[in-house]
C-alpha cells in the first residue's frame, strides 16, 4: 500500500500547475492564517485557558476574543452562545444529539431533509435506535426543501428539525428563515438546527434574523485549519453535552481547548468577513467561469443544483455523461486538477451521492458527476488552466467508455 | 460516498494510462457486454476467434467505469490472446486476474469479476451464436464470475425502478 502511494505520486512529479478544487473535502489553509496561528503553538496563550498562570491568562483572554469575534459574524446575542467543536462533524453531533435528549419528553419525532449531510443523516439514524424516529423531506430538483412537506410533518411530536443553510454539494440556498416561520408557527417547542458550514462566509447569514436555536460552523470550509468548527446555541437552551470530561471554558465539549486552531477559525473568519462583498464576487466569478468554460467546451453535462444567485458563490457541481466520476478525479489528478465526485464506484455499497439522486439525477449522472468549489485564493490563471486540462480528460476517459452501453 | 483509501498500484495506473486492446473491433466474432452504468460499471468485450483452431485471434475492450474497471478489461484481454476457448475459459479466472494485475483493493475485487464475467459471457456466446453445441467441458451452470455479473445488472435494474421517475419541481 505503502509503495503504491508512492509510485502514485510519482506519476505526478513535474506538474506546472496545481489547483485544488476539492474544497469540500479538505483544504489549504493560506499563509495570512497560518501566520496568525503561529505563536500561539509555543510563544503565547500556549496554557490551559482555566489555569491560573500568565500562559493560561493569554490563552483564556485569546479564546474569548475569538469567541466574540465569531458571535458577531453570525450575528449571534452573546458570545456565551458559541461552542469550539473539532468540526462540523461533532458540531452536529453535539446539536442533535443534545436537542434530541432535551426533549425526549416532549416528543420522538426529528424531521432533516433528504440532502442534509452525512453527519446529519446518520446521526438521525443513530437515534432512531433509541426511541426516535426520523421524518425526510423531499427536495425539487434544484435541490430546495419542499415547505408544504415540512408545515405537513410539524405536529405535537416534533422536537427537531435539521437543515442545512446551503447544501454542501449542490450548493442550494434554502428559505431557512420561511422554514423557521413554519415550523415554529405550527410547534413553537420544535427546535430548528441548521448545519450553516457551506453558508457561513459565503452568503449573509444572522442567527438571530433566522430565528434557529442551532448553528453549526466548520474552519476550513472558509479555508482555516481543519479539526475546528463550532456550533451556535441560543441563549435560553438548556443542552446536555455529549461527551463527559474536564470542562474549562466550554459547558458543552469538555477537553482542553485547541487555542491555535480557535485562533485561525478566527482568523480565517476575519478574511472572509472584512472583504464579504469582493471575496464573494470573486468566487462567483471564478465558479462562472469556470462552469461555462467547461459548458462551453464540453457536451452531453449537466448542472447540479440552481442556477442564479439561490446558489451558492463557490459551487460548481456537473455530471458528465459517459465518464465515470472515479476514473476522471484520477485523470484530472494527474493533470494537477483536484476534484471529488458522487460516484458510487464500490460494489454493493452502490451508492452514488444521495443529494444527486434525492434531486432526480438518474445513478450514471451521479456516477459522473464532478464537485468543485472556488475560494478566494483562486486566480483566472487558475481556472484558464483547469479549462485547459478538463475537457482532455474527459474526452480520455470518454474514448474509453467508447460505445459501451449504447447499443 | 465512498472514503476507502484507494493506492492503486502501477500497473493499474499504467493500463489506466495507456489501456491495451482498447476500442471497437470491427470485425469481432462475438461482442459481450456486463454491468450497467447505472452500477458505474460496464465493459464490452471484442473477440476474434478463428473457427478452425478455436483460438483467440484479437480481443478488445471498452469499458465504463472506474481506474480497476478499465485496468483489469484491459489486462483480461491481454491474457487471453492466443488460447483457445477451452483453455480461456478453464484458466481466466477473477483471482488470477487480480493477481496478474499485482492485486486490488478488496473495495475493487468486483471489478476483476466483472471483467472475467464478460469474458465468460462472450466465450458462452460463440457457441450459440455459431449455433454449435456446447463442447463437453463447458458448463451448463454459470460461473461464479457470470452469476455476479448478473446480479450487478439486476441490482441496477432495481436501482432504476426504486428511483423516482422526475423530482418534483
Amino acid at each position: 500500500m505503502a509503495e503504491n502511494v508512492k509510485e502514485l505520486l510519482k506519476l505526478h512529479e513535474g506538474l506546472t500547475h496545481e489547483v485544488y478544487l476539492d474544497n469540500e473535502n479538505s483544504s489549504i489553509v493560506p499563509l495570512e492564517v497560518l501566520e496568525a496561528m503561529q505563536p500561539y503553538w509555543n510563544k503565547k496563550a500556549y496554557g490551559n485557558p482555566t489555569l491560573t498562570h500568565k500562559p493560561g491568562w493569554e490563552a483564556f483572554e485569546t479564546i474569548m476574543n475569538c469567541f466574540g469575534k465569531i458571535s458577531t459574524y453570525i450575528g449571534a446575542k452573546n458570545l456565551e452562545e458559541l461552542t469550539f467543536t473539532p468540526g462540523e462533524t461533532e458540531a452536529n453531533n453535539l446539536a442533535i444529539q443534545a436537542a434530541a435528549f432535551l426533549q425526549k419528553d416532549h416528543g420522538k419525532k426529528i424531521i432533516i431533509s433528504e440532502i442534509e449531510p452525512i453527519s446529519v443523516l446518520q446521526v438521525a439514524e443513530l437515534l432512531s435506535k433509541f426511541g426516535f424516529t426520523t421524518t425526510k423531506i423531499p427536495v425539487n430538483s434544484d435541490g430546495f426543501i419542499n415547505l408544504e412537506k415540512l408545515k405537513e410533518a410539524i405536529d405535537k411530536d416534533t422536537i427537531l428539525v435539521s437543515m442545512a443553510s446551503v447544501n454542501n454539494e449542490i450548493g442550494t440556498i434554502q428559505p431557512i428563515k420561511e422554514a423557521v416561520d413554519i415550523v415554529k408557527d405550527k410547534n413553537p417547542q420544535t427546535l430548528f438546527h441548521t448545519d450553516a458550514s457551506d453558508a457561513y462566509g459565503r452568503i449573509p447569514l444572522n442567527v438571530q434574523n433566522l430565528g434557529v436555536d442551532l448553528a453549526t460552523l466548520s474552519s476550513f470550509k472558509i479555508q482555516g485549519p481543519r479539526g475546528m468548527g463550532a456550533l451556535y446555541v441560543k441563549g435560553d437552551l438548556n443542552l446536555h453535552r455529549i461527551l463527559e470530561g474536564s470542562i474549562g471554558t466550554q459547558r458543552l465539549w469538555p477537553g482542553i481547548e485547541n487555542t491555535p486552531l480557535i485562533v485561525g477559525f478566527t482568523k480565517a473568519s476575519e478574511l472572509a468577513f472584512e472583504n464579504f462583498e469582493a471575496n464573494t464576487t470573486k468566487m462567483r466569478t471564478l465558479r462562472d467561469k469556470l462552469v461555462e468554460g467547461i459548458f462551453t467546451e464540453l457536451s452531453n453535462l449537466r448542472l447540479n443544483g440552481p442556477k442564479d444567485n439561490k446558489r451558492s458563490p463557490d459551487n460548481a457541481n456537473i455530471s458528465i455523461l459517459r465518464a465515470e466520476g472515479e476514473a476522471l478525479t484520477i485523470e484530472l489528478s494527474l493533470s494537477g486538477v483536484y476534484v471529488s465526485s458522487g460516484s458510487a464506484c464500490s460494489r454493493r455499497l452502490l451508492q452514488p451521492s444521495h443529494v444527486l439522486i434525492a434531486i432526480g439525477r438518474i445513478f450514471e449522472e451521479a456516477h459522473g458527476s464532478i464537485l468543485m468549489k472556488t475560494t478566494r485564493y483562486h486566480t483566472e490563471d487558475d481556472i484558464s488552466y483547469v479549462l485547459s486540462v478538463l475537457p482532455t480528460a474527459v474526452n480520455r476517459i470518454r474514448g474509453i467508455v467508447g460505445s459501451t452501453g449504447v447499443h | 460516498m465512498s472514503r476507502i483509501p484507494l493506492p492503486y498500484n502501477p500497473k493499474i495506473m499504467d493500463l489506466f494510462r495507456n489501456p491495451k486492446n482498447l476500442g471497437k473491433m470491427e470485425d469481432a466474432t462475438v461482442i459481450a457486454v456486463a454491468g450497467n452504468p447505472a452500477c458505474g460499471d460496464m465493459i464490452t468485450f471484442y473477440l476474434k476467434i478463428d473457427d478452425t483452431k478455436q483460438t483467440i485471434e484479437k480481443a478488445q475492450f471498452e469499458s465504463y467505469g472506474c481506474a480497476a474497471n478499465i485496468a483489469t478489461s484491459s489486462i483480461v484481454t491481454e491474457m487471453i490472446k492466443g488460447l483457445t476457448i477451452e483453455q480461456a475459459w478453464n484458466n481466466i479466472t477473477w483471482q488470477k486476474v487480480t493477481e496478474e494485475i499485482g492485486g486490488l483493493p478488496s473495495v475493487k475485487f468486483h471489478c476483476g469479476v466483472l471483467a472475467v464475467g464478460a469474458l465468460k459471457r462472450a466465450l458462452r456466446q460463440y457457441f450459440t451464436q455459431k449455433n454449435i453445441a456446447a463442447p463437453s467441458w463447458l458448463p451448463h451452470e454459470l460461473t461464479f464470475e457470470e452469476k455476479q455479473a448478473l446480479e450487478e445488472e439486476e441490482l441496477a435494474k432495481t436501482l432504476s425502478k426504486k428511483q423516482k421517475p422526475e423530482a418534483e419541481t
